[in-house]
């Protein structure tokens, strides 16, 4: 029995042990330059709906002799939010998923440190948010109105402009989420208040429209969407669901069932950044420099549904066939964004849950 | 054995009984959240709470999360009593089928029993007009009863059945209606196994955070969902701690008031009051098509869906579970051998921890065991967020550095575990006539010797049945998993089966609900292994 709790007490000790003791291999490297990182361990801390190909990664340790280890936690939001608490002890040297709607709290938090990386130049500039290169842009994607083509109302063309969402010919087919608790809710808000003459009258449009709104994604689009059965035609998505209803189609279809209000997208940014108090900075830079590669960029669209920052990326076809890149998206300063969202939130609850 | 190497003996054993469960519930619970409670008040935790506490909005949260939790709890006891009466019945076999059965639910995602049950109220027609469910707090508590259901069934059921059924039978030749036998001499004897139910369903109820966001709409909020939104939406960690305070005290209040009723020695009946009432056994039987269709309803709408392939139906998105998704860093069927293993080990944690903790708790000082049966039942009334973000800011130093490790998310499972196995055990152990022990000290044994082999094989009824909940909360388990930073490798089916859910497209979505279903198959069989090892069923009490 002794050493039965013996061995107890010393589970958490010797799970301890077992655990990570790497990422702490580069230190004596600093010293040349360019830094040897070959051997070292790089730890990349992500949301869970991160993943690329094995390939990808395993070309990094070709280049670089050094490895990458994932850490994936939650949403962006969670993940921003535990980056910041355990900023005095990092889980890991590079943070990616934190987007244009978080920046700012990363920022405020002083959560990462400046590198310029030499690739930078190849990105679309508009993608570059911080004049101090704190986070560097990776891939963006556009939150849209999607429509389910064959089930809008009879005789109904689909919607050129937010503005049609409160015409009567669509009452009670438009479904939302609560941008409290949802991330491509709050980008819908934000693409309203920065894309209607007067926000808080548009959305009293909306509610006396009949829109619906849900708790996140997914009650939406396989709850009242047509996707999952619903009876509402018209759901708050990205622009690049209409090549994801292709490609995992059953059957398979030749051309998607749904379409995308280009005039109503908010353009979420994500960005990666080098977490204040790594050790392995040098294995950090190199991270972010392979991130904008054509071998990582090119395989961003099809794991994440998402688009390569990288201009020189090639897509592919069926994101060059389906996929549609607003050409105007809407776009609010992170720092607008962090001082407001609150008060916007607020507001939004009193209008449409009242 | 002189005497001084006896007593010394036992000193160690009950040292182990005692430390071993409270370091565990100390290291990975209590440590943890009064870290995180402690950093998100600072200094001004007063001003906090006063803010809370002139806030209308959260004193209608407050006041929501109890009073659906309350209202959830009374319906699944309703709901439950007659379902477990009657498999308590069965014969053996039978009842372990059954139980392992209504344990269904626990391992499945509340998006997706969500999306089930919008489409039965919307095949029932409950979802037009005055008879709308969905978006109502009428949804929330059914579906609350829907994930339930099994505590009841099960822990008042293998009580039940443990029962010494012949004083019911003298009642009944002494001319007491069923009705009044049941009511008489059953229900007092049951007391302890349905307020530890009861403790448990509530607490579930009280914390749950899916079926309100998704069930309940966007209008309705739980301290719960509450501290999800300050503490990740809007930062605000200050007033997300003092919401978890909040939601502690209040806890820490239901577990006293429970752990009370359950202590009480149970009264055999109050004389022979005997009343006429009809005895009619319909009522019970409706109750168990109320809980046949409630829980075959859903789930028949999963299994539909699962099979159903863009041409007819067929086994295609099983066969999709052993190849990679995209969205996926492995296939599906590795994040099920991983979930399994996970379960295995947070199984084993909070048998050995809940089993040594049930011991004191039943046989302790009596502060001890007190301060034992209010800590081990805390964790199940806590958010995932204060467990996840404690864990995160308080495990971060060696010897403890455990917050990438693969051990954290079996201990996080476990200590859900935990108060699974505590709450089984204890009404269990407690119900053990003390003429046996007696009779054992008459005979020459030891209280350690006679504890060994009278406690142990009766409490191994209360202990499968809670390493069978252990298992099944593991197996679905998602809230905190989400919070703990995870290596891929390590993916669990919950989380597998969110992310074929998150991007468009009938095959992922196919393939989720395929998921699912194994998850159900999968909790039901190891169910019903863990309960085999009990062996004989024969009723001891």
């Amino acid at each position: 029995m002794k050493k039965l709790l013996l061995c107890l007490l010393t589970l958490g000790l010797l799970a301890a042990a077992c655990g990570d003791d790497d990422s702490s291999g580069g230190g004596e490297l600093e010293a040349s330059t360019p830094v040897d990182i070959s051997g070292t361990t790089v730890t990349l801390m992500t949301h869970d709906s991160f993943y690329v190909s094995d390939s990808v990664f395993e070309a990094f340790t070709a280049e670089t002799g050094a490895t990458v280890e994932l850490l994936q936690v939650g949403d962006a939001g969670t993940m921003v939010s535990e980056a910041i608490l355990t900023k005095d002890a990092p889980l890991a040297d590079v943070l990616f998923g934190i987007d244009n709607t978080f920046l700012q709290r990363g920022l405020d938090a002083d959560l990462f440190d400046a590198y310029a990386s030499s690739n930078l130049s190849g990105v679309f500039p508009e993608l570059v948010l911080d004049d101090q290169n704190r986070v560097t842009p990776i891939d963006f994607g556009d939150v849209c109105i999607n429509y389910w083509i064959d089930a809008l109302p009879e005789g109904a063309e689909p919607p050129m402009s937010l503005e049609d969402l409160t015409d009567p010919v669509f009452a009670d087919e438009v479904v939302v989420q609560s941008p409290e608790s949802s991330s491509p809710g709050l980008a819908f808000l934000l693409a309203t208040i920065n894309g209607t003459d007067d926000w808080e009258q548009y959305w009293a449009d909306l509610v006396a429209n009949g829109v619906s709104v849900t708790a996140g994604w997914e009650d939406a689009y396989y709850g009242e969407f047509t996707a999952g059965g619903g009876d509402r035609s018209i759901v708050v998505s990205y622009a690049s669901s209409p090549p994801a209803e292709v490609i995992f189609a059953d059957p398979p279809v030749e051309v998607a069932p749904t379409g995308v209000l280009l005039d109503s997208c908010f353009r979420q940014i994500e960005f990666a950044g080098i977490l204040a108090g790594t050790d392995n900075r040098a294995g950090a830079e190199a991270l972010i420099d392979f991130m904008l590669t054509p071998t990582y960029q090119e395989d961003v669209p099809l794991n994440m549904f998402v688009f390569p920052a990288l201009e020189a990326a090639a897509l592919p076809s069926e994101f060059v066939e389906f996929a549609s890149v607003a050409e105007d998206p809407q776009i609010i300063a992170p720092a607008d964004i962090e001082a407001n969202r609150d008060t916007w939130v607020e507001r939004w609850v009193e209008i449409v849950l009242g | 054995m002189n005497q001084r190497a006896r007593i010394g003996r036992r000193a160690i054993g009950g040292a182990v009984l005692v430390v071993v469960p409270a370091v565990f519930i100390a290291v990975f619970f209590g440590y943890p959240i009064a870290t995180v409670l402690w950093r998100g008040l600072g200094g001004g935790g007063g001003e906090t709470f006063l803010d809370l506490a002139e806030s209308s909005r959260q004193r209608d949260i407050v006041w929501f999360t109890l009073w659906q939790a309350v209202a959830s709890t009374a319906l699944t006891l309703v709901v439950g009593l007659p379902a477990a009466s009657i498999v308590a019945r069965l014969p053996p076999r039978r009842q372990r089928l059954v139980r392992a059965l209504v344990t269904v639910p626990f391992v499945l995602p509340t998006v997706l029993v969500a999306g089930a049950f919008t489409e039965v109220f919307a095949v029932t027609g409950l979802d037009e007009g005055a008879l709308r469910l969905r978006h109502t707090v009428w949804a929330i508590l059914i579906a609350h009863v829907f994930f339930n259901y099994a505590v009841v069934v099960r822990t008042v059921g293998a009580f039940w059945s443990g029962l010494d059924h012949r004083m019911e039978e003298a009642a009944r030749s002494l001319g007491a209606t069923a009705w009044a036998a049941f009511r008489e001499v059953t229900l007092p004897r049951l007391r302890p196994a349905i307020a530890s139910a009861a403790a448990i369903v509530f607490l579930f109820s009280f914390t749950s955070f899916g079926v309100v966001l998704i069930l309940g709409g966007p209008r309705r909020a739980t301290l719960e969902t509450e501290i999800y939104r300050q503490a990740v939406t809007r930062t605000d960690l200050e007033t997300a701690a003092a919401l978890a305070v909040v939601q502690l005290v209040a806890v820490l209040a239901l577990v006293v008031v429970s752990t009370r009723l359950e202590r009480r020695r149970p009264i055999v009946g109050r004389g022979a009051r005997l009343s006429r009432r009809a005895a009619s056994p319909v009522w019970r039987w409706v109750n168990l098509g109320i809980g046949f269709v409630l829980l075959g309803g859903p789930i028949g709408v999963l299994m539909e869906r699962s099979f159903s392939t863009g041409d007819g139906y067929g086994f295609d998105h099983y066969r999709a579970l052993a190849e990679r998704a995209p969205q996926l860093p492995a296939p599906a069927t590795t994040a099920l051998a991983n979930s399994i293993v996970f379960a295995v080990t947070a199984t084993a944690m909070a048998v050995l921890v809940g089993l040594l903790a049930s011991l004191v708790v039943v046989h302790g000082r009596r502060g001890l065991a007190r301060v034992f049966d209010l800590g081990l039942t805390l964790p199940l009334g806590t958010s995932a967020v204060t467990i996840g973000f404690g864990m995160l800011i308080a495990l971060d130093e060696p010897p403890l550095d455990l917050r990438t490790s693969w051990w954290i998310i079996p201990i996080a499972h476990a200590l859900v575990g935990v108060p699974f196995v505590v709450r089984t055990m204890v009404p269990v152990l407690r119900a053990i006539d003390p003429a046996l022990h007696e009779a054992a000290g008459v005979l020459g044994a030891s209280p350690a010797r006679a504890r060994r082999e009278i406690d142990l094989p009766i409490g191994l009824r209360g202990l499968v049945v809670g390493a069978g909940f252990a298992f099944a909360v593991s197996l679905g388990e998602f809230g905190a998993t989400s919070f703990l930073p995870r290596r891929p490798e390590n993916l669990t089916a919950p989380v597998a089966l969110f992310r074929l859910l998150s991007t468009p497209g009938d095959l992922l979505r196919g393939q989720a609900m395929a998921l699912a279903v194994v998850l159900m198959v999968l909790v039901a069989a190891a169910v019903l292994v863990i309960e085999s090892a009990r062996g004989s069923d024969e009723g001891v009490f």
